[in-house]
């Protein structure tokens, strides 16, 4: 049983997941809330966002997403394959700055001009 | 002469820009004291904005992007390294810019200088004044911008969502953060981000608890922090010493209005911005204000759409001059901390009326009832609100003409 917040709605329903029962949800007041709760659990996913290293732009640092989330459980490796990526002024915004990180088939790229 | 001068290059002057352009308005200028248009923006780099506008989750400059670019086929005149001294009564502007110290003059202003940050939440706790006390959206600046950490073990004062994002970054940049720890007994930032920016990485949040005490000589060494009672009074015997290096104040942020208050413009003292009327027009004809300088949003998607309004109503000023319209007051009733607009023009040729506020309190089911006197003239049912979301009502403004004064109320249903 793990116990989680729905990010729904604003209400904040306080959900309970049973891992053991097919994930059945309790707690919800809504059919969004179980299949938050659901999905939470067996395949959370994330976007990332962060900066990478940038040469030649008005500011040292340029800021990057991955284009879909990726799995939660990969954040901090991701972190770390961005931490030696390098970017060279011009960038557009919107550019691929990596591609497939990590094999998630995601790619991740440029969130401003520089 | 400008037709338009826009203070500030943030969302809601690139938005009132924009807008005023679109209106027929061809001799515009934004002036902006960064090197830079964007505004906090720039800084935000998390998902989560647009989601209303373009039903996508774009980052914080990503956001500003799609602004920018529009511009760019405008003829609108961006001044950047400009800095705003002082604007007079009859539109006179004083700029300090990299061509030295000079005044212009606009038909019409658009004010949209954007928030800071509260500090005063530091200023009363007792102890040292070690380095590594920092406002959350300063540490923000540092790390996003330039790629400094603003240190490796970290408590955060205040749950507003600067704090709650900064949880989360400098989480996954290394730094361990220890606890959010928040005054009230509900949190200021938005449920989502408590879940992905708290929950995710198991750092608690600790409702109804302060820091009561500051540690350390140069730097920050510790803190103490204590449950309060209704009273937010410390409770004795609930201490918790934190071994820190870096506290993060997520406080509040509070409109900046120095260029507002010394032109004489009317305050409101609830937001701490001007007054404002349905199309965003202060208590000076010609002279507008938007965006975070009028009350604080949680959304940028509510920004642009507010400072569209006011880019649009400075056009219909510089074409047709000032309506010479009644006034409708709109009053705060029982649990409503402020609305915006304050008043309303009683011939606006707006066919309905965005009514934004936040509640003082909690509240699971309710209604929001607006009324005159006895009559009640519309209900809106919530099924839940929260002071740290600001609340949205549509009303059609033919349902208010007949009116002097109307007033907002939340209720429980
Ligand atoms: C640190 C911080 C983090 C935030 N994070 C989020 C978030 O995650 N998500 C979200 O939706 N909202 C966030 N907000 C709220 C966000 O600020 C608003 O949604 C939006 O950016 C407000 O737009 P604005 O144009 O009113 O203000 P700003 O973006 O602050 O722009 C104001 C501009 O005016 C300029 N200016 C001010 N005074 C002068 C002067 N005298 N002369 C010339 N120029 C001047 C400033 O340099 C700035 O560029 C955050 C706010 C802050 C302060
Ligand atoms: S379960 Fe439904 S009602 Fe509850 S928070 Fe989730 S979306 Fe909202």
């Amino acid at each position: 049983m793990t116990e989680l917040t729905c990010i729904g709605c604003p209400l904040g329903c306080r959900l309970t997941v049973d891992e053991e029962n097919d994930y059945a949800v309790t707690g919800n007041s809504c059919k969004k809330g179980a299949e938050y709760g659901k999905n939470e659990l067996k395949n959370p996913t994330r976007v990332l966002t962060t900066t990478v290293n940038a040469e030649g732009g008005i500011h040292g640092r340029c800021p990057v997403r991955t284009e879909a989330p990726i799995p939660k459980a990969m954040l901090f490796d991701a972190m770390k394959v961005l931490s030696e990526v390098t970017v060279k002024a011009p960038v557009k915004c919107g550019e691929t700055v990596l591609e497939d990180i990590l094999g998630t088939g995601v790619n991740v790229i440029a969130t401003r001009d520089l | 002469m400008y037709e338009l001068a826009v203070i500030g290059g943030g969302p809601a002057g690139l938005a009132a820009a924009y807008s005023a352009y679109q209106n027929g308005l061809r001799n515009i200028v934004i002036l902006e004291r960064d090197k830079e248009l964007g505004g906090i923006l720039n800084q935000c780099i998390h998902n989560g904005f647009g989601l209303h506008r373009f039903k996508e989750e774009l980052s914080g400059p990503e956001y500003a992007h799609r602004f920018i670019e529009m511009l760019k086929d405008t003829s609108v005149e961006v001044r950047l390294d400009t800095m705003v001294i002082e604007i007079t009564d009859d539109k006179k502007i004083f700029i300090n810019s990299p061509k030295g110290y000079e005044c212009i003059e606009a038909q019409s202003i658009v004010l949209s200088m954007g928030c800071r940050e509260r500090t005063r939440g530091a200023i009363s706790i007792p102890g040292t004044r070690p380095s590594g006390v920092f406002t959350a959206g300063a540490a923000q600046r540092y790390l996003n911008m330039e790629g400094l950490m603003a240190g490796k073990r970290v408590v955060i004062l205040g749950s507003g969502d600067i704090g709650l994002i900064m949880a989360r970054r400098m989480t996954l940049e290394g730094a361990k953060v220890l606890a959010c720890v928040e005054l009230m007994p509900y949190s200021g930032g938005l449920t989502r981000n408590i879940v992905q920016c708290l929950d995710d990485f198991g750092i608690p949040l600790y409702l109804s608890h302060t820091v009561t005490e500051i540690r350390g000589d140069k730097r920050l060494e510790g803190i103490t922090v204590m449950k309060v009672d209704e009273n937010r009074q410390p409770i004795e015997g609930t201490e918790m010493d934190f071994d820190c290096d870096t506290l993060l104040l997520s406080v509040g942020l509070i409109p900046e209005n120095e260029l507002t208050r010394e032109a004489g413009i009317a305050m409101d003292p609830k937001t701490n911005g001007a007054f404002v009327f349905e199309n965003m027009e202060t208590s000076i004809e010609g002279i507008f204000a938007c965006g975070n300088a009028v009350h604080v949003h949680d959304l940028v998607d509510f920004v642009s759409a507010e400072s569209e309004r006011a880019g649009a109503a400075a056009a219909e000023y510089v074409k047709n001059g000032a309506s010479d319209s009644e006034v409708i007051e709109i009053v705060n009733g029982a649990d409503v901390g402020y609305t915006v607009p304050q008043k309303l023009h009683r011939n606006t040729k707006a066919e309905k009326i965005d009514v934004f506020f936040r509640v003082r309190r909690v509240f699971s089911k309710s209604r929001v009832v607006v009324s005159s006197g006895d009559t009640e003239i519309a209900v809106f049912k919530k099924a839940f609100m929260v002071p740290g979301e600001m609340q949205h009502l549509v009303i059609p403004t033919d349902k208010l003409r007949d009116f002097d004064t109307i007033t907002v109320t939340a209720q429980e249903a």
